[in-house]
């Protein structure tokens, strides 16, 4: 992999913030757009804007034609078995609350459980605690271990026979822990539960198959895999998505309308009331075309080659905390230092031209287990170097010695 | 951008020994808020007696604005009235956002006015005065 090469493919990168080269940390909360991306959403502007599955003129087809041209390519991406079971949305929140609201607040009700974990970003967490207020039934959490991790075992004590639906992260956006999902699923199934997987984290770095895994649903953004904000999917199962109702109707999604009762398009197109985000689900087709040719066997490879690499130099800073498993994590490193507030580390590091996040990553839940208030988090991609993390090291070491002088 | 703007010695002085950091047993409102976007909260308590800001105290997590801001907040309004003490709140909105405004109550706060220069950290100071502005729209509509 030329990284070198990759990195002239984003043109965001080659500037200087605050008088230093831009060092960019925060790929798990957005991804940077390479040039394919940005051009591939212009063209469709310039040259095929119209809107969907309604125009007979030309450039009405070729709008269809490059929106669902960007769903085959999606579901490929995923293995699905057809582009039948890929719905586009405005991400993975939209895309797990759609989960919740048709699918498990008709499935579940009093008596029954629905589990998660409590490393859940809100959006697989606040969705479920709202199922299980409207039907009665209980939230439960699979327990961390002391890295952060989960354990089968846990897995298997917390799922039992009457729990009606599993919903867990693939990847965590603030410990980098990989879940094992493919195991969970047939935990899950065994049981006669549907397991949903947020796989906001994991879509970007890592090849996934949906029918290896079983998972019934499977939700991504596209914003955080080189593709413009506001597109993602839900990958679901086709038989569960045929039985769902729509939650959003009007245009689009019908097929037959009438004073008093409507029916609805096939799938994917019940779920998809309204215009739908088209030049965005273009910007992710040309995104999925991008990671492809550099390969996400390699991605992953890079990243975890940079991961290993950063918590290792981080690790040689004193007082400095490093949050999750020392091994087989993701392309992200969360951390502490001490004396110091991460707002304080993020406001000293972006005046060294160094990006990174801080505060709760949308976990609170997580960040009271690990008994914090808040985190710095520097995460990667495939334009990130062995030179940034140095670049990170230094502003680290300078963050320290200024709250060092400052504090006294 | 320079860092020294934002921190400065007085900032980092009221960030390490607090003024007034504490609960008090004799308040007679508390006030939780949060900065939900970064997880900073503020538990400011407050004893209001015939219009007057007699205590404040707070507890809470932040990082070295947020709880300096608290520190010099709590000292700068402690024996004002109620109606000082909102209008004093109104001029730390100016001063953090890069007004020219002079607190000749406490001249440490004025070392704030570097934050305008930091928009994301705007949130972070002003988050107890928000605070103290609630607490005391609080005890109007009770009276």
């Amino acid at each position: 992999m030329n990284i070198k090469a990759i990195r002239e493919q984003f043109p965001i990168l080659h500037q200087e913030i605050n008088g230093h080269p831009l060092v960019y940390l925060d790929s798990a909360a957005t991804s940077q757009k390479p040039r394919s991306v940005i051009d591939a959403v212009n063209r469709y502007y310039e040259l095929d804007n119209a809107n969907v599955h309604r125009g007979v003129h030309t450039l009405g087809s070729r709008a269809t034609d490059a929106y669902e041209g960007a769903r085959e390519k999606v579901a490929a991406f995923l293995n699905a078995a057809s582009t039948q079971e890929i719905i586009f949305t405005r991400g993975t929140t939209t895309a797990l609350n759609l989960v919740a609201s048709s699918y498990a607040r008709e499935a579940c009700g009093e008596g029954d459980e629905i589990v998660i974990t409590q490393m859940e970003h809100h959006s697989n967490l606040i969705p479920w605690q709202q199922v299980a207020k409207a039907t009665g039934a209980t939230l439960k959490y699979i327990p961390l271990q002391e890295d952060g991790s989960i354990s089968l075992e846990d897995a298997e004590k917390t799922i039992t026979d009457r729990t009606k639906m599993v919903s867990i992260t693939y990847v965590s956006n603030v410990l980098g822990v990989i879940n094992p999902i493919k195991e969970i699923s047939a935990i899950a199934h065994r049981h006669g539960a549907k397991i949903a997987v947020d796989g906001a984290q994991s879509t970007p770095h890592m090849k996934v198959d949906v029918q290896d895994l079983d998972c019934d649903f499977y939700a991504f953004s596209g914003h955080k895999m080189c593709a413009p904000t506001g597109i993602g999917a839900l990958y679901g199962k086709k038989a569960l998505l045929e039985a769902m109702e729509p939650i959003e109707f009007g245009g689009e999604m019908i097929d037959f309308v009438d004073l008093y009762e409507s029916t609805w398009k096939e799938l994917p197109w019940k779920f998809e009331g309204g215009t739908p985000i088209i030049a965005g689900a273009v910007g992710l087709g040309a995104a999925i075309d991008f990671l492809l040719e550099v390969g996400m066997d390699e991605i992953t490879k890079h990243e975890q080659t940079l991961a290993a690499y950063a918590y290792d130099r981080l690790s040689t800073i004193d007082g400095i905390t490093i949050y999750g498993p020392e091994k087989d994590r993701t392309g992200l490193v969360t951390f502490n230092l001490d004396e110091v507030h991460p707002h304080d580390v993020a406001t000293v590091l972006d005046t060294k031209g160094v990006a990174v996040r801080a505060g709760h990553h949308c976990c609170q839940p997580l960040m009271r287990w690990l008994d914090v208030s808040a985190t710095a988090r520097a995460s990667f991609y495939i334009y990130n170097t062995e030179e940034d993390v140095d670049r990170l090291l230094d502003a680290l070491h300078q963050t320290k010695e200024f709250f060092g002088y400052a504090i006294g | 951008m320079q860092l020294d703007d934002l921190y400065r010695r007085v900032i980092m002085d009221h960030y390490k020994n607090p003024r007034n950091r504490g609960t008090l047993d004799d308040e007679t409102l508390t006030i939780n808020l949060n900065n939900p976007t970064c997880g900073d909260r503020i538990s400011l308590q407050l004893q209001v007696e015939e219009g007057i800001v007699k205590k404040a105290k707070f507890t809470g997590e932040g990082c070295s604005i947020s709880m300096s801001s608290a520190s010099m907040m709590t000292e700068a309004v402690t024996g004002k009235t109620v109606d000082e003490a909102l209008g004093m709140a109104d001029k730390f909105s100016t001063l953090v956002k890069g007004g020219d405004v002079e607190f000749e109550e406490l001249e440490d706060i004025e070392a704030l006015s570097g934050v305008s220069k930091f928009p994301a950290r705007i949130k972070c100071a002003t988050l107890s005065w928000n605070a103290l502005r609630k607490g005391i729209e609080h005890h109007k509509e009770q009276k």
